[in-house]
């Protein structure tokens, strides 16, 4: 009976257990990985603070997740309820066609999401607990004009290498709950 | 919490630093003159201008929106409309207002009355073919490609040009749907 006691207590809680291994969000370090995208695709930065478990390679882990990304912003718009004018699945959206999402959540992480008109994406993926991060996105947003497009010597498109950028980033993701 | 709303261009003035308007005019002027004295043709100078204005829209944009927190444009009315009110506001301290919409909506024109490029500037007689603020026309033009809008951005009147104000043309001339950038076999 003390074998099952354990595991009963766990199920009455409404939300499911982090697995073992996932940041606890009291850790001070609530942040698991960030990416960020351009227009084209091109991952700008892939910054990883937390995350035992990987199974792709770099590249084609960024392709799957600014795919998932492409889709998901296809289907919101399929799907969005309010308005009329839109075309099939897939059908490539013009600026300022369908709606947006900025987040889904399992039971093992949460992925927040912000996309500016200039095509930037950012994800963010915490622990599934996270409140509202689209604040937070917004300012790493702030970070990436301030350090990255103001730098001179970055060329626009080009994979992120600036220590300055990072630093900030890190300090900022320490402090998201 | 929701999503911010949209700025106003005199908020977000308020809000950036500043340097003086003559530093800014009087930096400006030094580059018109370095390129006349470099390139020697005034056509030259015009395209250079231009295509320095836009490698600045291009990153601009994004500073743009990250402090004016605004969305994405429904259509171009609105778009004319945030340059205008915003974006000049935001960078140039002035308004500009937004007349002689063509019948199909896609293109309109920018209206400054006052223009802080312009400072202490005469355009000499060698000098008549020169657009001098071309540079704004290239901000205008990257700044609008990187949220997806084709447009060409001309100059219909020019106050150094003995006109009573400044005119932009803007005309679009494509929107750029969004594609999935990878092939499907890579």
């Amino acid at each position: 009976m003390q074998f099952f006691g354990g595991s009963a207590a766990a199920e009455a809680s409404p939300a499911p257990a982090a697995p073992p291994g996932t940041a606890t969000g009291l850790a001070g370090n609530n942040a698991n990985v960030l990416y960020v995208f351009n227009r084209n695709g091109v991952c700008l930065l892939y910054r990883e603070w937390h995350r035992p478990l990987r199974t792709l390679d770099a590249a084609q882990d960024h392709k799957l997740m600014f795919g998932l990304l492409f889709s998901l912003r296809s289907f919101t718009a399929k799907m969005d309820p309010t308005s009329v004018e839109k075309g099939n699945l897939g059908v490539p959206l013009l600026p300022g066609q369908g709606c947006s999402f900025h987040s889904f959540r399992t039971n093992t992480y949460k992925l927040s999401f912000m996309e500016s008109p200039s095509g930037i994406k950012l994800i963010l993926v915490t622990h599934p607990k996270t409140s509202d991060l689209r604040e937070a996105l917004r300012y790493i947003y702030n970070l990436y004009v301030e350090y990255v497009v103001k730098n001179p010597l970055y060329v626009p498109g080009t994979p992120i290498k600036s220590e300055l950028f990072n630093t900030n980033l890190d300090q900022y993701v320490k402090t998201l709950i | 919490m929701a999503p911010l709303p949209p700025r106003s261009g005199d908020a977000v003035f308020a809000n950036v630093e500043h340097v003086n308007a003559e530093l800014f005019s009087l930096t400006y002027g030094a580059i018109v003159r370095q390129l006349l004295t470099d390139l020697e043709e005034v056509d030259e100078v015009n395209k250079q201008l231009d295509q320095m204005g836009y490698n600045i829209g291009i990153r601009l944009i994004d500073e743009f929106l990250a402090k004016s927190n605004v969305s994405r444009c429904a259509d171009f009315r609105e778009t004319a409309d945030v340059i205008a009110k915003v974006g000049f506001k935001m960078f140039l301290g002035v308004t500009a207002s937004v007349a002689n919409w063509d019948t199909e909506g896609t293109s309109c024109s920018l209206i400054l009355e006052d223009n802080p490029l312009v400072d202490f500037v005469e355009l000499p007689d060698t000098c008549q073919g020169l657009y001098y603020c071309n540079i704004l026309s290239g901000v205008i033009r990257g700044a609008l490609e990187m949220v997806s809008m084709k447009t060409e951005v001309t100059w219909v009147r020019d106050m150094l040009h003995g006109d009573d104000v400044y005119e932009l043309r803007v005309k679009l001339l494509k929107q750029v749907p969004e594609e999935y950038p990878y092939k499907d076999d890579d």
